[in-house]
This record gives C-alpha cells, sequence and structure tokens, in this order.
C-alpha cells in the first residue's frame, strides 16, 4: 500500500507543523487507514566526509582493501599517528578507515558513518581493528543505508575527478556535516491503506487532495502543469479492441511522446532515488527512474519504450491463441486472448507484442543504458481486463494495482510532460512537439440528485450549500436547478451515482458529527423454537458434563474408510471443495462424528485421560442439484429462480453429537470410578431427545462407527430417523488411535426440533391418589429388547400404567442358556380412586398374558 | 421386706417401691440401662404391676382405695421414666452429631465438568442484546449460491474476493477444480440478510413491518490457521430495514452494541471505507475499553486507542433491489462483525489456535455462560 515520504505529500498541500502521526490522524478521518509510520533506521552521527588519501593494500585472501583518510571535520581525530596499531606516519587531521569499494578517490565527498551509529538492520556501528588497521567508521553504501539497492560501490556526493557521482554542489558539502539532514534520512514516511474504489489515492496527489479535504489545507495539483507541445501524427497508434470485455475496450486512451538525445548514462537525481526506496521501488536507471516518480507523484503508470527497438504502427489488441511475451521480469509468458497487449509491427503490423498493456513492458523494448531516443507511453486501461490478467498471471505490479481500481482518465498528457520534463531536467535531450493522443474516453454523464437526499441517508441536516460545497471540493461540477446535476471529476470512476455521492458529502462533514440515535424496531417473539431448544440442547449437554468444541468440517476421503463407512451408505454422498485449503482434506463432513475424533485425539494427545465432548452444527450431504443459477442481481429473483437456488444446495443438516472415553465418575478417595459405558452415550441421546420435548424410539440395529451388538437407532413415531448411540466399534478406536471402548452418540437436531414446534402441552391433573406397584421377572429370548419388553407391558397395562421401569437384567444357568431374564417394575394409579386388588390383579394378568404371547415370555 | 406380694393397700409398701423405681431410673445412665429399669418396674412381675393385679379381688370399698394408690404410683414411675428418656435420647443424639462429622472439606464425588464454547455463548449474548429489541434472529445455509453470497450483494463478477484464492467453491459435478458450480462456503453472513430480506419483503411492503434482523454464524475464508487467521470463523451481521433509517440510526444501534457488550463507558466512531453492499460505508471502532487511549503500550489496542471491531455501512440500493425492495421508500443500515476478534480482544485471548483446536480446557475456562 502506498507510503507517503512527509516532503514529497508537503509539496502539495500544506503540512505546517503537522506530524506523521497528525497526518495519519487527518487521513483516516476521510477514509484511508493508517497501515503504519516509517523512519530510515538509521541513527547518527552519519556525516559528510571528504576522502583525504586512499592507500591500496593487497591482502593474503586475494582482495584488496583501502586504507583511507577521511575529513570528517569536527568528529577528526588530532593530526598524529592515528589510533593502534601505529604504522609510523603523521597523518593530518582526519579518521582512518578501511574500505572495501573502489569507485572513488582521494578528494571525492562520500558518506561516512560513525561509531556509536546505527545502520538500518540494525547494525550498531564500533571502531574495530581490521586488516592491520584501526578502521574507525565505514564509507556507506546506498544499500547499507537502505537507500537503494547498489552495493557495488559507496555513495560518492562528488567526483573530485569527474567520475560517476550522485552530482552533489561540492560548494555546498562540508566535511563533518549532518548526512542524515542531506539524505533525507531524517524524513518518516507514512503508510496507508488505500480501499478498491480509491484508486487515485495510489498517489501524492490523492493522498494531499484527502489530507485538504481533512483539514482544510490549500491543495496545489501536482499535475496542474502548463503542457506543451500539439497533439497530432506523433508515433502512430492504432487502438483495436476486437473484443471487449463487458462493453469495456481494453484501452481507451493511448498517449505517446518522443524524447530524442537522452543520455543515458546520467544517474537519478539522489531526491529521486530516495523518494523510490521510502516508496517502496527500486531506482534502476534515470528513464525509468522518472517514470516510476511520476508514477508515484500523480498515479498514472507510464512506459519508456526505447524507441529505436520500435516499429509503427503500435496497435493494441487482445493477445492472439498462443501467442507469447517476454515480460520486463525476463519471464517467458503464454497471452491469453483476453490479454490486451500491445504490439508494435515488427514482422508485420501489429504482429509483434510488445508488452501486457498495463500490467507489464516486454523485455525485448524496453528502455537499457545506452538509449538515447525514448518513446514514453501513458494509457488509460480499462481496469476488469486488467485485474483479469494479473489475476491469470499471477503479476500484480504497481501498474496494474492502479489500473485495476481506476486511473484518472484526464492526466496522460499531464503525466508525460512531467515526466517528459524530469527526463530533460536531469538527462537532457529534445522532446518532440507533436505527440500522439487517441483518445476514445467517453463523457460522463451527469449524476442527477436531489440535494436533500444526503440528509435523508447520513442523518445530518447538510444545507443545500454544504452539499455542493463538498462535491466542488472533491473535483464534482454541480449545477443547481430543482435538483443537482453532478459531473463526478475524471479521478473518480467510482462516483456512478446519487448514493456514491452521499458518501462524500457524509465523510466531508465527518462521521464524529453523526448523531446516535436507535432505531426502534416492531416489538418482536424472541428467538425461535428451534434456536430456543439448540442452546437448551447445548447447555444441557454442557451441564452433564460434556465440553463443548468446534471442528473445521472438512474431512480426507480416508476419514470414512477408518470409521468403516460401507461404500454404498448415503454419508458418502460428500460435498467435495475445488480449492480445499489442504488438499488432503477436499470433503465436506456427513456427521460430525466425523471431525469430533480429531478433538478427542487432541485432548488425549495433550495428556487428557477422560475426555467427553460435544459439538452442536452442521454437516453436509451432497443431495442437491449442485449447479445453482445465477439471477440478474439488479432485480428480485422471481420465485422459479429462488427454489432453483435453494434446490441446487447440499443437505445441511444441524446435529448434536459427542465423544466420551475414560471415566464418568472419577476415581477419588471414596471411589474407584467409573469409566464411560454405552448407558452414557445412550442417556445424552435421550437428554437430546428430551430437552426437544420429543419422545424417540430405541431399536437395535448395527451402524458403522459403532460396535454392532451396542448401538441404538432412534426414530420418531412416525418412523423418522433421528439418530444413534451407544459404544464405538473396537476397530474404529484402534484404526483412529481413540481410547478403547469410547462411547459417541449423534443426533439430528432439525427433525427433533419440527416434531415439538407449534406444540402446545395439554397439562393432565395430577393424580393424587395412592400408586400400586407390581413386579414382574419375565424369561424371554436374548433377543428380545429391554424396549419392546417395556412396549409391551405399557400397552397391555393399558391407562392404569404410570410408569415401567427395568430393574433387573440376568443371563446365566438359572434361565438356561439363548435366554435372559428382564425385572420389570410397573407403577399404577387410578385418576380418581384408591385401585382395588382385583384391578391391580387385572393388570397384571393382562401383562402376563401379552408378554407371553408377543414375545413369547414366561414369568419366573 | 420379704419376697411376699406387695398389697395394693400397703401405701407405705407402694411409697417404697416407687422410691426404689425412682431410684433405678436415676443411675440408668443409657437408654440399654432404662430399657432393663423399665422391665424390672413396669414389667409383668414388677412388683408394682403384681399389686395392680390384686385390686380385681379386694371389695368395693378397699377397690377404689387401692386403685387411686396404685394410679399415683405407676404413674410417678411412668413420667420419671419418660422423663428420663427424654433425657438419654438428646444426649445420644448429640453424641451421634458429633460422633458423625467428616472433614466437609474432602473433594466431592467427582464427574467431569462441561462447559460451552465461549464463541457460541459469545454469539448468543450479542444475538440477545438485539433480540432484547425486539429485532430477530435470522440463519442460513452455510453452502450457499454464489448468488447470494455476492450477486445479490452488489459485488462485481470481477471482484477480487470472488477469486478462488479467497473464498472456497464446491466443486462442480464434473470433478473441475472451478468455481462453475455457482456454490460456495459462505465468505460471510451477509447472503443471510438477503434471504432474511427476502423473506420479509412481503411484512414489509404490506403491513410497513421493518425489518430487524442479525444473522449469527459460521463463515469460510481460505486462510491458512494460525494465530490471527482461521479458515472457519463466525460472524454477526445485522440488518435494519425500514422508512426513514439513517446512519444516525446505524450509530445509535452501534453504541447500544458497545454499552451491552462493553459497559456503559464505551465509545465507537466510523471511519469512511469501502464494502461493495453498503454506500456509504465505515470502519466502526470501538474505543479501548482496557486503557481508553491513555496507554501507548497498551496490548489490547497496540496504544492506538481504538480497536477496529466491524464494518458497516447503509445497505446499498443495488441489494435492496436484489431483495425487491424499493430504495426510494425504504432506507436500510448493516453492520458486522468476527466474533473470534471479539473474543480476543474482550477476553484477551492471544491466540487463534486456542479456539479451533478442540481442546477442552480452552472451553473449561469460560464455563457456561460469558
Amino acid at each position: 500500500m502506498p507510503k507517503l515520504p512527509m516532503t514529497w505529500l508537503a509539496e502539495s498541500v500544506a503540512l505546517g507543523s503537522a506530524t506523521p502521526e497528525d497526518v495519519a490522524a487527518a487521513l483516516v478521518r476521510v477514509g484511508l487507514e493508517e497501515e503504519g509510520i516509517h523512519r530510515s533506521g538509521v541513527e547518527g552521527p552519519l556525516v559528510v566526509g571528504r576522502v583525504l588519501s586512499v592507500v591500496p593494500e593487497k591482502q593474503s585472501n586475494g582482495k584488496t582493501i583501502n586504507y583511507c583518510r577521511v575529513d570528517v571535520g569536527e568528529h577528526n581525530d588530532p593530526a598524529g599517528p592515528g589510533h593502534a596499531p601505529d604504522d609510523g606516519i603523521e597523518y593530518p587531521t582526519s579518521r582512518g578507515i578501511v574500505c572495501g569499494a573502489h569507485n572513488f578517490a582521494a578528494g571525492d565527498f562520500v558518506v561516512v558513518v560513525l561509531p556509536g551509529a546505527t545502520l538500518p538492520g540494525p547494525f550498531p556501528i564500533s571502531g574495530r581493528k581490521t586488516y592491520g588497521h584501526w578502521s574507525d567508521g565505514m564509507i556507506c553504501s546506498s544499500k547499507e543505508l537502505a537507500l537503494g539497492d547498489d552495493h557495488d560501490g559507496i555513495m560518492v556526493l562528488h567526483s573530485a575527478g569527474g567520475g560517476e557521482d550522485l552530482g552533489y554542489d561540492p560548494a555546498a558539502l562540508t566535511p563533518g556535516q549532518d548526512a542524515i539532514e542531506l539524505l533525507g534520512l531524517g524524513e518518516q514516511t507514512v503508510e496507508i491503506t488505500v480501499t478498491p474504489d480509491r484508486g487515485y489515492c495510489f498517489s501524492i496527489r490523492g493522498a494531499a487532495r484527502e489530507y485538504s479535504h481533512a483539514t482544510g489545507q490549500p491543495f496545489t495539483d501536482p499535475a496542474g502543469l502548463t503542457l506543451t507541445g500539439k497533439t497530432g501524427n506523433g508515433f502512430a497508434v492504432e487502438l483495436a479492441d476486437g473484443a471487449p470485455i463487458r462493453g469495456n475496450d481494453g484501452c481507451d486512451r493511448f498517449v505517446a511522446r518522443i524524447l530524442r538525445g537522452f543520455d543515458p548514462t546520467r544517474p537519478s537525481p539522489a531526491f529521486m532515488q530516495r523518494r523510490l526506496t521510502q516508496s517502496g521501488m527500486r531506482p534502476i536507471s534515470l528513464a525509468v527512474d522518472v517514470t516510476n516518480y511520476v508514477m508515484l507523484e500523480l498515479g498514472h503508470p507510464l512506459h519508456a519504450y526505447d524507441l529505436a527497438k520500435v516499429t509503427a504502427p503500435i496497435v493494441v489488441r487482445r493477445a492472439w491463441a498462443g501467442e507469447t511475451l517476454i515480460t520486463l521480469d525476463d519471464q517467458k509468458r503464454k497471452l491469453d486472448p483476453e490479454d490486451i497487449v500491445v504490439t508494435d509491427s515488427v514482422g508485420g503490423h501489429g504482429k509483434r507484442a510488445i508488452g501486457m498493456g498495463g500490467v507489464m513492458g516486454g523485455l525485448d523494448t524496453e528502455v537499457s543504458e545506452t538509449t538515447t531516443d525514448i518513446l514514453l507511453e501513458a494509457a488509460h486501461w480499462d481496469p476488469i481486463t486488467i485485474a483479469r490478467t494479473a489475476r491469470r498471471h499471477k503479476l500484480g505490479s504497481e501498474a496494474s494495482r492502479r489500473y485495476e481500481r481506476g486511473v484518472d482518465t484526464a492526466l496522460a498528457p499531464a503525466a508525460i510532460e512531467r515526466a517528459l520534463s524530469l527526463m530533460v531536467e536531469y538527462g537532457g535531450g529534445t522532446i518532440e512537439d507533436v505527440y500522439t493522443d487517441v483518445n476514445n474516453v467517453a463523457a460522463r454523464e451527469p449524476i442527477v440528485m436531489s440535494a436533500d437526499f444526503p440528509a435523508r441517508i447520513v442523518g445530518i441536516e447538510f444545507g443545500e450549500g454544504e452539499v455542493v460545497e463538498s462535491l466542488r471540493a472533491i473535483g464534482c461540477e454541480v449545477s443547481v436547478t430543482t435538483e443537482l446535476k453532478v459531473t463526478p471529476p475524471t479521478w473518480r470512476p467510482d462516483l456512478r451515482e446519487p448514493i456514491d455521492l452521499v458518501e462524500e458529502v457524509g465523510r466531508l462533514h465527518g462521521y464524529d458529527q453523526l448523531p446516535s440515535v436507535l432505531p426502534v424496531a416492531p416489538p418482536g417473539r424472541g428467538l425461535t423454537h428451534p434456536q430456543k431448544v439448540r442452546r437448551s440442547v447445548a447447555r444441557a449437554l454442557a451441564e452433564s458434563g460434556l465440553t463443548e468444541v468446534l471442528t473445521y468440517p472438512f474431512i480426507a476421503p480416508a476419514r470414512l474408510d477408518e470409521l468403516g463407512i460401507p461404500a454404498d451408505d448415503p454419508r458418502r454422498l460428500t460435498v467435495a471443495l475445488a480449492n480445499p485449503i489442504a488438499a488432503d482434506q477436499p470433503l465436506m463432513r456427513t456427521s460430525l462424528i466425523e471431525t469430533l475424533v480429531d478433538a478427542v485425539k487432541v485432548n488425549v494427545g495433550r495428556g487428557a485421560q477422560d475426555v467427553a465432548i460435544f459439538e452442536v452444527g452442521r454437516a453436509y450431504k451432497a443431495d442437491g442439484s449442485g449447479a445453482a443459477p445465477r439471477p440478474d442481481a439488479f432485480k428480485p429473483p422471481t420465485e422459479v429462480e429462488l427454489k432453483e437456488l435453494d434446490a441446487a444446495l447440499p443437505a445441511q443438516p444441524r446435529r448434536a453429537a459427542g465423544i466420551m472415553a475414560g471415566h464418568r465418575v472419577l476415581p477419588g478417595w471414596n471411589a474407584k470410578g467409573e469409566p464411560f459405558e454405552w448407558t452414557d452415550a445412550v442417556a445424552a441421546a435421550l437428554t437430546v431427545a428430551r430437552v426437544a420435548g420429543v419422545e424417540v424410539e430405541a431399536s437395535a440395529e448395527p451402524h458403522m462407527p459403532w460396535h454392532p451388538g451396542r448401538c441404538a437407532t432412534y426414530r420418531l413415531a412416525d418412523g423418522t430417523f433421528v439418530g444413534h448411540a451407544g459404544e464405538l466399534h473396537p476397530k474404529v478406536c484402534e484404526t483412529l488411535g481413540l481410547p478403547k471402548r469410547a462411547v459417541a452418540f449423534e443426533m439430528v437436531l432439525d427433525p427433533l426440533i419440527a416434531a415439538s414446534e407449534d406444540r402446545i402441552v395439554v397439562a393432565t391433573p395430577v393424580a393424587a391418589q395412592p400408586l400400586a406397584k407390581e413386579d414382574f421377572a419375565f424369561v424371554v429370548d436374548a433377543s428380545v429388547t429391554a424396549a419392546s419388553l417395556v412396549a409391551v407391558v405399557r400397552k397391555a397395562g393399558g391407562d392404569l400404567v404410570e410408569d415401567v421401569r427395568v430393574f433387573d437384567v440376568y443371563a446365566g444357568e438359572q434361565v438356561g442358556a439363548g435366554k435372559k431374564s428382564l425385572a420389570v417394575n410397573v407403577r399404577m394409579r387410578a385418576e380418581d380412586h384408591t385401585l382395588e386388588p382385583d384391578e391391580v390383579l387385572g393388570v397384571r394378568n393382562a401383562i402376563v398374558a401379552a408378554a407371553a404371547q408377543e414375545l413369547g415370555a414366561q414369568l419366573r | 421386706m420379704t419376697d411376699s406380694v406387695l398389697s395394693p393397700l400397703d401405701a407405705d409398701g407402694v411409697a417404697a417401691a416407687v422410691a426404689k423405681a425412682a431410684s433405678a431410673i436415676g443411675v440408668a445412665t443409657t437408654l440399654d440401662d432404662l430399657k432393663d429399669v423399665r422391665i424390672a418396674h413396669t414389667g409383668d412381675k414388677a412388683a408394682l404391676s403384681l399389686a395392680n393385679r390384686q385390686i380385681g379381688g379386694l371389695s368395693p370399698a378397699d377397690k377404689a382405695v387401692a386403685g387411686k394408690l396404685m394410679g399415683q404410683a405407676r404413674g410417678a414411675v411412668t413420667a420419671a421414666l419418660e422423663a428420663r428418656q427424654a433425657e438419654l435420647e438428646a444426649e445420644r443424639d448429640a453424641r451421634v452429631l458429633v460422633e458423625e462429622a467428616v472433614d466437609i472439606t474432602l473433594p466431592a464425588t467427582r464427574g467431569l465438568s462441561g462447559a460451552r464454547h465461549p464463541l457460541e455463548t459469545l454469539q448468543e449474548a450479542m444475538c440477545d442484546v438485539f433480540v432484547a429489541m425486539g429485532w430477530e434472529v435470522a440463519e442460513g445455509p452455510e453452502v450457499e449460491a454464489e448468488w447470494y453470497n455476492f450477486d445479490a450483494l452488489n459485488f462485481d463478477p470481477d471482484h477480487p474476493a470472488r477469486a478462488m484464492q479467497d473464498t472456497f467453491f464446491v466443486e462442480p459435478a464434473s470433478g473441475a477444480k472451478t468455481a462453475e458450480s455457482g456454490l460456495l462456503l459462505r465468505t460471510h453472513t451477509s447472503p443471510v440478510q438477503v434471504r432474511a430480506a427476502l423473506e420479509r419483503r412481503d411484512a414489509l411492503v404490506n403491513d410497513g413491518r421493518g425489518i430487524y434482523v442479525v444473522c449469527p454464524g459460521k463463515t469460510f475464508r481460505t486462510d491458512e490457521l494460525d494465530a490471527t487467521h482461521t479458515p472457519v470463523f463466525h460472524q454477526i451481521e445485522g440488518l435494519a430495514i425500514d422508512r426513514g433509517l439513517t446512519m444516525a440510526h446505524l450509530k445509535g444501534t452501534l453504541d447500544h452494541l458497545a454499552r451491552a457488550m462493553f459497559g456503559a463507558d464505551a465509545v465507537t466512531r466510523l471511519r469512511p471505507s469501502y464494502f461493495p453492499f453498503t454506500e456509504p460505508s465505515a470502519e466502526m471502532d470501538l474505543r479501548c475499553f482496557v486503557c481508553g487511549g491513555e496507554d501507548a503500550g497498551c496490548r489490547t489496542c497496540s496504544g492506538t486507542g481504538w480497536i477496529e471491531w466491524g464494518g458497516c455501512g447503509m445497505t446499498h440500493p443495488n441489494v435492496l433491489r436484489a431483495a425487491g425492495i424499493d430504495p426510494d421508500e425504504y432506507t436500510a443500515f448493516a453492520f458486522g462483525m468476527g466474533i473470534e476478534r471479539t473474543l480476543m480482544f474482550r477476553h484477551g485471548v492471544k491466540d487463534m489456535r486456542d479456539m479451533v483446536e478442540g481442546d477442552v480446557r480452552f472451553s473449561q475456562q469460560f464455563g457456561m455462560e460469558l
């Protein structure tokens, strides 16, 4: 995101005594968030030095180092032999420094960092003995000061012998002078975050304008230049987009202008290199640096071609299938027919691609150290085309970042003017008077808005005057009749309809001025039944000792195998992700157990011996059409479209599931502990049903991943499946590394909740008559379940039966092989009288008879 | 005195028997002793009992005298027995209570302690603030149609959020690794706003019943799990559609939520921002409730004095149009915030991984309510 050097910003808006923090705070108010405030990382003393003597010394490792005496003014040592080791030479007042670079000579002005200073890294500097000398500091390269990438040589501010230097005037340099100020290293930069609608703020120009809006300080447009030259037959350019995307030409403006006689050997001025570096860009060469500098300043990307390497005409078109281009970063790119390309006419009209428009130029035609004639391009590219190309090629550039968000359509001539004049100023040459401007930019229609609309949306009574003033301040042309006719400025493509203008008026007024008014909603009905039941289920499970966890719903295909889920099981109808976060977990879970086992393992792995966890969440089953329509977004979808949308979705039932392992009652001083058993899973499942207010019927049916002989299946009275509970299959525990005898339950909440929705419990009177109790011990086949016996007993007992409780189960010699004894306690009560012995006997006989007839049960 | 039978008319003898009984009662120190005394002095073979039995053989005149004498004598013995019984029982009860004392500080029989997950209880707490104002809690699917998640929310077809590097797309039937199914894991709870608006549109248009809903739930983005990111997270969003709603109502609603969650002194601020589905859009910050903006070294707000809490704005007219609601007649506001983030700064959670790994020790710190 853009980094704004304070002095650069100050060239376009009055900052006064504002600190970087003040600037950031002001920009936040108008919508540019602070990303950070950066300092150079250089702590002095960092001073200008004049090299007095350079003595090359060849070392045993083959390297040649220079022992230099440097005049650093007030920081000099007195005349004499210098620090030990004493080489017996009387030096003038100066300091001794060992330097490995060779691009300087005696008499040159350089930058010296002295002991006690810190360079970016941070690297603290101290004097030290090296190569047989005492080195009392360091002569700095631009890289060491984080000012650039050049590490081959040190920074020569001025070369006494006319060698390559940074162009500083020696008359203005004094040994010992503070170089932090000189190099702008004391300067701070404010980094801001720019939202996608504010592309123009990717520039000093845009940020300065916003600072002016925030503070009222006067803004000077850096693009407000006097334009030279005239449009006409410059370098021939044709815009020939044969396949506009969404109705927009890939390029609707192309300005090209020629500079001849430029000296490519001239370096970029130090301020420019410094500002580029501060802005996060690398100085490269004067021509390239100028294009980047102007882009940072004005927000308009530019591209410089070596005129000698380009053959007219330039044709802008969509790429051909199979066409390739080697871009500036030396990558060979296979172009897509949706990419917009700049071509020239080497080998035929528009035959050779020389750049990916608005994204990156081509290697063949780039400016080099021998380029003397430059063709400078400033074009306006379609945001959608650029966004798609940048994304397709994973090639986000400074240019594409700006074009994606929208660049000022009127700025190209000024950007060219600014860039060419900088090139001429620092590298010489002559700008051609006539230049090319192919301009197909459509004129913008004014937005018609009622003057009270902003007040109606924002809730602040702006007068018409303030509305008009604010819109003009951001660059709109406003004509006032009964309504406002507002033509947004060319740099605000995001302003398209009245609501967009409302935001401008609101933010300039300041959101800190908003009144705080609590709206009154219509009287409500609270949570819905499903919402209440889900909360109660979670609370009841937690109260019963289980801890709620939230697991990721992603699984590996192997998880279904690990759980022993058969190949034809509906749980294999998984929803798959096209781009999972972990390539080995591309599926969505079809039950919560599938992911809960991981949480059990996390806890066990961290030393827990007793684990009881639950989750209330969704599982997913790919039973929808799997292909959703895309209705027109700007009108309400039809009933048919809505149905198709929902029909595409997979089923996503809410479930409650848990796994328990270890102890239910922990071993202690008074108890040896009780392990979790299948009954605990059953109790939890029944808790879920009870909280939902629904009776469920249990049956014994094998179902993976449960133990085939210890798995209950629950259904509603109408047969609707609602869940399972029991002990997990020993093989599953072994495969997944779960504690042995782990138990689990999983209940489908939606049908349970639906069964009690809208149901109003009708109370039956609480009978005060005495209770009669009868016990029965039946011998039945081992296969007869307790649930079936209880059901028979209840039915046979009729209305007098209040409750039936199983109180003993026995299998063994006394009842014979293949048999078991089930003992039940039947509690009876009449509403209106004390039961007579005959009545009790009648119930007893009916129960015994029914049990015998329906289940073959014999009284013991 | 000999072993001869006591006469019911022998006043002195009877008095002596009573005195003897009283003496025995007095020296009985246990309930068992007293039981023996009772048998010895009131049992069938006791002197007084035997004397009493002779009354039947006496003359009517003697019967009256003897009856009175014996009645008083036996009554006195019974009363003494009862009194002593009560004394000894009280002594025994007191002794038993002392003997039964335990070390009441021994640990109770322990089962596992359960807990809710704080992301869930925090969501519920935030929903409750709105339910108390009459708002409804709306919900929707997690695997959602792209239309609800993006198109209906005014996301341009080329919006970067639609790229596969940000959004989980459901694989189409062809198995291609593309977004062509039109189905995705919702990237925010905003599609529920569209669903809620569509469902309630008729009540709004026909009955003038304003739409006020909050939408909590699970959301997904393709971020790798680290200390501050998780691919599966939770949001709560609010949407109000009514006649005459303005940003001032948005501000009022957020202020109320902030005070409900962070105390009466909570302060919010809005600053301009951008979202496709709101215009004007704003970021909502909470004045740091730890340092109040007074501590440059504050860890909660990094010294800025403000905590970024969520995004908000006036619902874009295009979103209302997609839901069949006329933006010239109704205005709307919306806001949303991350539950994870809220939990992190409200409760000092340093690492998001603690929330998602399923270690029960994390949830157990919070118990049943936040």
